[in-house]
């Protein structure tokens, strides 16, 4: 039988991949201050790391107004329509 | 002269022989469908093809131009990957059915009028629901009949707003209608109903999760796409359609994050998807339609690529719920980076189809000052890449070893996935390739610097979100409620209404009506005239005075335990001439008073 891939089950791997992603997330902010703003449509549009900030306040949004609803009235068990 | 064929009929009549054909032959036939369609639609002539005439009405099979051919275009190309997929399996009832589902959609595609357009919608629904019930499980059964239920509610509405406006037009012609009056109402809640737009979304998030594992990734690209064709050809720059396709985008992201099906979290993002097309059609302008024509194309590809991976793993473990999948990319890779290729396009990465024709509805927004819409259409954009691109992947293929060993699937899964993967890509890299095909006349550039690195920020920090979040992210073992909450406990509610007060209600009246009334009309007739004495005496009782009620309660007492007795009739004689004089005064009363 083949070797199992077990890439990701490595603690060094996934620290390089960490890093890696830090990185990332910092080169798509400083790359912000440099980039011509010709087609903007909004005055946000002329802040550096505006749309940053968007993502993560967009998904802490999302995750915690679905999870209050399913919480609080739309999550049932499995069996409910049985 | 005509020397083609409305590519549909390809399907629907190719359909037919299918049952005929056995081994490799069948799987060569399945696979030259689409070819022989495709190589029709490559020589078919722009205007009006295939007029019949039916009953006094015209009947046009196939309206070619752009806006359809665009459609036909991705449903051929779907066809063929759907195909691919499907390939292995000996049943060949569902190669029929979704045969005859091809057929149908590029049916109405191609429709020029109201009757065609029906005919092929109907058999949409019906072929549609066999892909479900195939599965064969309880559940898929009860879906499958949800599912067409609702389809037939809401095809009735079709035809009757159809059947209003042939009425009030004379014309069964469809072209772009406006909204006034009952008729264009009925037609555009039957073409909301199959886009999936809620409250008529449910059937969707209900039945595609328990569809068969290649039902489904036809499923995922026909129903809602003629919808969203029928919107653009019908009802483009209708404004409510933006708020409803911008609630749509946001209400699948939400329920989304509830669904723990892997399929039933990717039904919820062909909700929110298609409420990005819907938006566009509202919005109207020549780049949203684009746009909505564009994402239409580009969304059959990266969902039916995300569905044939759910689908993947679901074949290859039995399984389909997070809470028991998990670190699946130790023997799955292959599966896993296909599935990504679809996970990036949908969540619109540069270089990925979604980032190209998305854009171009959001962008559209913009433009138009919408900018509420906007707003919604970027957070869904960041729930989007949440879910699809992160939390399935992640609680499937990562996440905790569910000890789960499987093996990649099949070689016909993965070419058809390595298609789909292939197109999403190219799209991305070469866009033009999608842009040539558009109906209507804007340009739009997706790759400008700021758009790259703002949609980048959106979607690194999502991620970065999605892992600060990760405990609270994982998939829980419950079902949500969704709008199909009213027909399914509304069907019981109403079950128990018919098995408790109605059936108390019917047994009263079948024990009045059938034994009561029968047994004391017996009882009277035994002896009439004593009758007669007691009802006399009863009303007699109440009408005396309180002296005399002691003693007629007690003859009323005699004259029952005597009841009923010997029938003793005083002057029969007297009373039979005195009976037949009344009758016939009775008789020349009414007719001297009708002569008169």
């Amino acid at each position: 039988m083949k070797k199992e891939n077990d890439f990701f089950d490595k603690p060094g791997n996934i620290r390089m991949l960490k890093i890696l992603s830090y990185i990332c997330l910092a080169i798509v902010v400083v790359v912000d201050f440099f980039i011509p703003r010709d087609h903007g449509h909004y005055p946000w549009d002329q802040v550096p790391g505006f749309y940053a900030l968007f993502g993560l306040v967009a998904c802490v949004l999302i995750v915690v107004m679905a999870k209050t609803l399913g919480k609080k009235w739309l999550m049932k068990k499995e069996d409910y329509y049985d | 002269m005509i020397n083609w064929m409305p590519p549909g009929l390809i399907f629907i009549l190719g359909a037919f022989l299918i049952p005929l054909l056995k081994g490799r032959m069948q799987q060569a036939y399945l696979l030259l469908l689409p070819v022989l369609a495709g190589f029709i639609l490559l020589n078919m002539p722009e205007g009006a093809g295939y007029v019949m005439n039916f009953l006094g009405y015209e009947l046009v099979l196939a309206r070619v131009d752009k806006l359809s051919m665009i459609f036909g275009y991705v449903f051929v190309i779907a066809a063929f990957i759907g195909f691919t997929y499907s390939i292995h399996l000996k049943e060949y009832g569902q190669h029929i059915a979704a045969s005859l589902y091809i057929g149908s959609s590029l049916g109405v595609v191609f429709a020029g009028d109201f009757i065609t357009l029906f005919i092929f919608w109907e058999i949409m629904a019906i072929s549609s629901t066999y892909l479900i019930w195939s599965r064969k499980t309880k559940a898929s059964q009860d879906a499958g009949f949800r599912y067409l239920l609702v389809h037939i509610a809401g095809g009735l509405s079709l035809l009757i707003g159809i059947i209003i406006n042939v009425a009030e037009t004379g014309s069964t012609a469809f072209n772009l209608m406006e909204l006034s009056g009952l008729a264009s109402y009925l037609i555009l809640i039957g073409f909301l109903l199959n886009a999936a737009v809620p409250p008529f979304s449910a059937w969707l998030s209900d039945a595609y999760p328990e569809a068969t594992i290649t039902g489904a990734v036809f499923l995922s690209a026909f129903t809602t796409k003629t919808a969203v064709y029928v919107l653009i050809r019908g009802f483009a720059g209708t404004e409510i359609l933006i708020w409803m396709g911008a609630i749509m985008a946001f209400y699948g992201v939400i329920f989304a994050v509830l669904a723990n099906d892997i399929r039933r979290l990717l039904a919820y993002h062909i909700i929110s998807q298609v409420g990005y097309m819907v938006a566009g059609v509202g919005i109207g302008t020549a780049l949203a339609l684009n746009g909505s024509s564009a994402h239409a194309f580009a969304h059959i590809l990266y969902k039916g690529l995300l569905f044939m991976g759910a689908g993947a793993v679901l074949h290859m473990t039995g399984k389909s719920k997070l809470t028991e999948l998990g670190g699946l990319y130790k023997t799955m890779p292959i599966t896993l980076t296909l599935y990504m290729i679809g996970g990036l396009s949908i969540s619109a990465f540069p270089l990925f189809s979604g980032f190209v024709s998305k854009s171009m509805i959001v962008t559209a927004a913009a433009e138009n000052h919408l900018t509420i819409i906007w707003l919604i259409l970027s957070v869904s954009s960041a729930g989007t890449f949440l879910h699809t691109g992160l939390k399935l992947p992640w609680f499937t293929f990562f996440g905790k070893d569910s000890g789960i060993r499987a093996k990649e699937p099949p070689i016909n899964m993965l070419i058809a996935m390595g298609i789909a993967a292939f197109l999403c890509t190219l799209i991305g890299i070469y866009p033009d390739a999608l842009y040539n095909l558009l109906p209507f006349d804007a340009t739009y550039a997706p790759y400008t610097a700021e758009h790259i690195v703002w949609t980048l920020q959106i979607l690194l920090f999502t991620g970065l979100g999605f892992f600060l979040l990760l405990k609270q992210l994982g998939g829980e073992p419950y079902i949500s409620m969704d709008t199909d909450w009213f027909y399914r406990k509304g069907a019981r509610a109403f079950m128990w209404f018919i098995n408790n007060p109605m059936v108390r209600l019917s047994s009263k009246v079948n024990n009045v009506v059938f034994d009561i009334i029968p047994s004391s009309l017996i009882w009277a007739v035994k002896n009439p005239y004593a009758v007669m004495r007691i009802a006399s005496d009863t009303v007699l009782l109440q009408l005396s005075g309180p002296d005399k009620r002691t003693e007629i309660q007690q003859r009323i007492k005699k004259e029952k335990d005597m009841y009923p007795g010997t029938i003793n009739i005083y002057r029969p004689v007297g009373l039979t001439v005195l009976l037949i004089t009344l009758f016939l005064m009775a008789y020349l009363l009414v007719y001297y008073l009708k002569s008169g």
